[in-house]
């Protein structure tokens, strides 16, 4: 089926729940209201012309800051020979969408991967924990507006006068060696032998 | 023949030593035996982080061979190892685990920081948020080999220099110190 046939079919299932679709994309795409996620899914998972079997990807994207969140995947179906994409947009402030863990093994990581890094919430995951970042991070690093913590377990993390001293570093024209914070705490002459003392 | 690598000693001093003492008696200083005993075992944990890791591995392999100069025993555990040469990039999520691992190591322990990563951060210096500016903020580091990756040389390189270092440590005047 064509990815137009596709969206046709899902439309007449779903009516309104179906908000657009881009034919032109490179990989065409439906988008769908976040109330009907799973059900839709589930749709093009089970119906006998669709039979997408095979879940290639889950991810996020944020559209900018104070923008909305949202989720796509792409779907492929082996039997039919066939591929489509679905996406979902999704509230900055507390977004939760349905888990579609049990439709696609495929979805378990990649749920708590999208988890980690935009802190978009799965209803119904089995384990919806972090995947990447340690347990107790602060924020999800991929947000656009994602600022850094300041201290991790008593470690400083961002060095920003040290960059801003790098930034002002490569616009002078006459620069030379550029000193980093390790550098400071060696002794002057680095790894080598301490210069003898001379004889009286 | 066997005067012939004697070193070379005023006579009026072999004349008191001459003949006291039986065959293969070597005469040398605490500090200098010991150190040299360390520095020709010097046996890593086995621990790579990232891509440097493959370099160590290649240094530990026949065309470099790190068991040359004595550090090719890689220890499964920190328990039994006097080295850790941190090989690639430190996450924040694995800094709680390098510390925990250093603590583990039984004195005298050494630490070699290898390749940009561990030294200072490397390319994830300015964007990374993730990654720990330097392994030098948990652990103290003995030798930086710089490097994104150091070729096996540099690490041999880094080796040498850390046994030329631990060749100037003196045991008694550290036991000393210790306990004042």
């Amino acid at each position: 089926m064509t990815p137009q046939d596709i969206a046709d079919k899902v439309q007449k299932q779903f009516g309104d729940a179906v908000l657009e679709f881009d034919a032109e994309a490179l990989d065409p795409v439906i988008k769908v209201n976040p109330e009907a996620w799973f059900d839709i899914c589930e749709f093009l998972k089970t119906d006998a012309d669709l039979e997408f079997d095979n879940l290639v990807c889950l991810s996020g994207f944020d559209y900018g800051a104070g923008k909305e969140l949202g989720i796509i995947i792409h779907l492929y179906s082996f039997p039919k020979r066939h591929s489509i994409a679905v996406k979902a947009d999704l509230p900055r402030e507390n977004p939760r969408i349905r888990s579609i863990e049990s439709l696609w093994r495929t979805a378990d990581w990649h749920e708590r991967e999208v988890f980690d890094l935009y802190g978009v919430v799965f209803d119904g995951h089995p384990d919806l924990r972090r995947i990447l970042c340690p347990d107790d991070w602060e924020g999800y690093p991929l947000r656009k507006d994602y600022e850094v913590q300041e201290f991790y377990h008593g470690i400083r993390v961002p060095y920003k006068e040290d960059w801003e001293e790098f930034d002002t570093f490569l616009k002078n024209p006459r620069r030379g060696h550029f000193v980093f914070q390790f550098e400071r705490t060696l002794p002057a002459n680095g790894n080598a032998k301490p210069k003898e003392k001379p004889s009286p | 023949m066997a005067d012939s690598i004697q070193p070379y000693l005023p006579e009026e001093i072999k004349a008191i030593y001459e003949g006291r003492y039986g065959d293969n008696v070597i005469i040398t200083s605490v500090d200098k035996i010991l150190n040299w005993a360390k520095l020709s075992s010097l046996w890593p944990m086995t621990f790579g982080l990232a891509c440097c890791a493959i370099e160590m591995m290649a240094a530990s392999a026949s065309r470099f061979d790190i068991d040359r100069f004595g550090a090719g025993v890689f220890r499964p555990s920190p328990r039994q190892s006097d080295l850790m040469i941190v090989a690639g990039t430190v996450t924040m999520k694995m800094a709680d685990r390098i510390k925990v691992l250093y603590d583990q190591m039984p004195e005298p322990k050494y630490v070699i920081a290898m390749g940009s990563c561990a030294t200072c951060g490397g390319p994830y210096w300015k964007h990374g948020y993730h990654v720990l500016k330097g392994v030098d903020q948990i652990v103290p580091v003995d030798v930086y080999v710089p490097g994104c990756p150091p070729r096996p040389e540099a690490l041999l390189d880094g080796l040498l220099k850390l046994q030329q270092k631990i060749r100037r440590e003196s045991h008694i005047r550290r036991k000393f110190e210790a306990s004042v």
